[in-house]
């Protein structure tokens, strides 16, 4: 019996969840896309969720271009296809791995960020402050950060690929002796416009992911210091299982064809 | 003997937390320009029935009015209840990303478009009223100490002229000097802006200082109220016992009082 209560609390528990999560978007969309607009606020969120993310997401992009053309080389070779490798590493960089190291780095950092954030403004009762000062709470500091992010996060991935494939480029033409001018060559031959647009687009839901789940579970945080850290784990947690879901299923809706 | 409608009026408010009942039909009519506190020992609803008239949580049921109209989300937003109330959070609740001014004008800037060199104005004006001199104005709240802090949340709830202030527990975790200090200012103020005021305590010196009336609330119910001198002949044991802070009485506090 105590199983089956286990379960049963779980599933309300999970149901309650997705019922408050819902209700969170339509007071996001209702509200946050209703006038005053904060320009400053977006554009203030948009540098510290996109500019200040630059180095992190750079790095795991270079490294990850590089560790993806010495695998394809390691699997190419067996099969004499060491040819391959530039054109695999722009395919992956480009369709797959730049959007999801990128948006799993973000999550890490931003939603962490945002959730503690917020969090600390619930606790504290500044969201509670604002209501009484006429300013909807979705206005002022839901909707600037969802909409910085969903800016932020193409541009960024934009940039992370490009730092990928150079990546694999220099690995490619100092360790495995690739001739420069024709990985190059590979490089652009391959690519396609959809290669690279479906990533951004996969991108910019991403973002969207990353900025609710930081303010959706900040928002809700209660219970002092404890609470906040909760919800900051929760945000990063649930950003991240998301981006990976989400990632399946555009790419399995939309972009295979 | 005709009487003003009451400023605010509290008819059978009733608000539970899953099976926890915090309010259990609550009424309570605030005379327009009184002081009213409202006392009550610690998880006795008083926080709870104070956000719901602010509209922040919202009563499941029963209904409070404001100047004769009933409240709900759309009618708020109609009759700018905002516009027209101040509060004074616990902890201040300043908005620490923003400069001390940005806090006092908060509500000028955002909710009644006033420009920002017209709101900085107003603001250092209002930080003067709360004794508070202008070169705190481009500090962080991070930078005061509590008193002061105070003194800017304060300052940020009077900065709108509004009609009612609220006030939660205005004097928890203030020296007894600065408490009333902030005692003090708060009669000032809202005799000169000729405002309503609605404050939550359980600090019996505050109350005694600012109220022209008090209502004790135990259980979810106002068990008493009435002019804040009869409060000592009260003819309620329990209004006795949390009057003159005694442990024996028939308020039980337990750590297992659940």
């Amino acid at each position: 019996m105590n199983f089956l209560a286990t379960i049963g609390r779980f599933a309300l528990a999970a149901m309650a969840e997705t019922g408050r999560g819902t209700l969170f978007l339509k007071d996001t969309l209702t509200q946050g896309l209703t006038p005053p607009y904060y320009f400053r606020t977006i554009l203030g969120q948009a540098l510290r969720i996109g500019y200040n993310s630059l180095p992190v997401v750079g790095l795991t992009a270079f490294f990850t271009g590089g560790v993806l053309a010495l695998q394809i080389f390691v699997g190419g070779s067996r099969f004499n296809a060491e040819n391959i490798v530039a054109s695999i590493v722009a395919i992956g960089i480009t369709r797959e791995l730049g959007p999801v190291i990128a948006g799993l780095m973000v999550a890490g950092r931003v939603s962490a960020a945002i959730a503690a954030e917020i969090g600390t403004m619930r606790v504290t009762e500044q969201i509670d402050a604002l209501v009484t000062l006429s300013t909807s709470p979705f206005r002022y500091l839901v909707a600037p950060r969802i909409i910085a992010a969903l800016v932020s996060l193409p541009i960024l991935v934009a940039i992370a690929d490009t730092i990928g494939i150079m990546g694999g480029y220099v690995v490619g033409t100092q360790s495995l002796g690739f001739n420069p001018q024709g990985y190059l060559k590979n490089t652009a031959d391959i690519i396609e416009f959809n290669d690279v647009f479906s990533g951004l687009v996969k991108s910019a839901v991403f973002g969207f992911i990353i900025a609710f789940m930081g303010c959706y579970h900040g928002y809700y945080s209660r219970g002092g210091a404890q609470g906040v850290g909760r919800a900051t784990t929760s945000a990063v947690v649930s950003a991240s299982i998301f981006i990976l879901a989400a990632n399946y299923a555009l790419t399995s809706l939309i972009f295979t064809h | 003997m005709s009487r003003p409608p009451a400023k605010i009026a509290l008819r059978g408010v009733r608000k539970a937390f899953g099976p926890k009942v915090v309010l259990d039909g609550i009424d309570l009519e605030i005379a327009h320009g009184s002081s009213v506190v409202i006392i009550g020992g610690s998880g006795t609803g008083k926080s709870v029935m104070l956000k719901c008239i602010l509209g922040l949580l919202a009563p499941d049921a029963g209904e409070i009015a404001f100047d004769g109209q009933v409240l709900t989300r759309r009618s708020r937003a109609e009759i700018d209840f905002y516009g027209r109330i101040g509060m004074l959070f616990q902890g201040s609740a300043l908005f620490d990303s923003l400069t001390v001014w940005e806090n006092v004008g908060f509500g000028l800037i955002q909710g009644k478009g006033m420009s920002r060199p017209r709101a900085r104005d107003v603001a250092i004006d209002k930080l003067r009223r709360v004794g508070l001199d202008a070169d705190v104005a481009d500090l962080s709240p991070a930078e005061l100490s509590g008193g002061m802090q105070k003194r800017v949340g304060l300052a940020r709830a009077i900065a709108a002229n509004p009609e009612v202030i609220f006030f939660d527990e205005p004097t928890t975790g203030l020296d007894p000097i600065m408490a009333d200090v902030i005692n003090e200012l708060i009669i000032e103020l809202v005799r000169d802006i000729g405002a309503t005021a609605v404050s939550i305590t359980h600090d019996m010196a505050s109350a005694n200082k600012i109220a022209d009336r008090i209502a004790m609330i135990y259980h979810g119910r106002i068990i008493w109220q009435g002019p804040a001198k009869e409060i000592r002949a009260s003819g309620n044991e329990h209004v006795d016992q949390f009057v003159h802070g005694r442990a024996e009485g028939p308020i039980r506090v337990g750590v297992l009082d659940e």
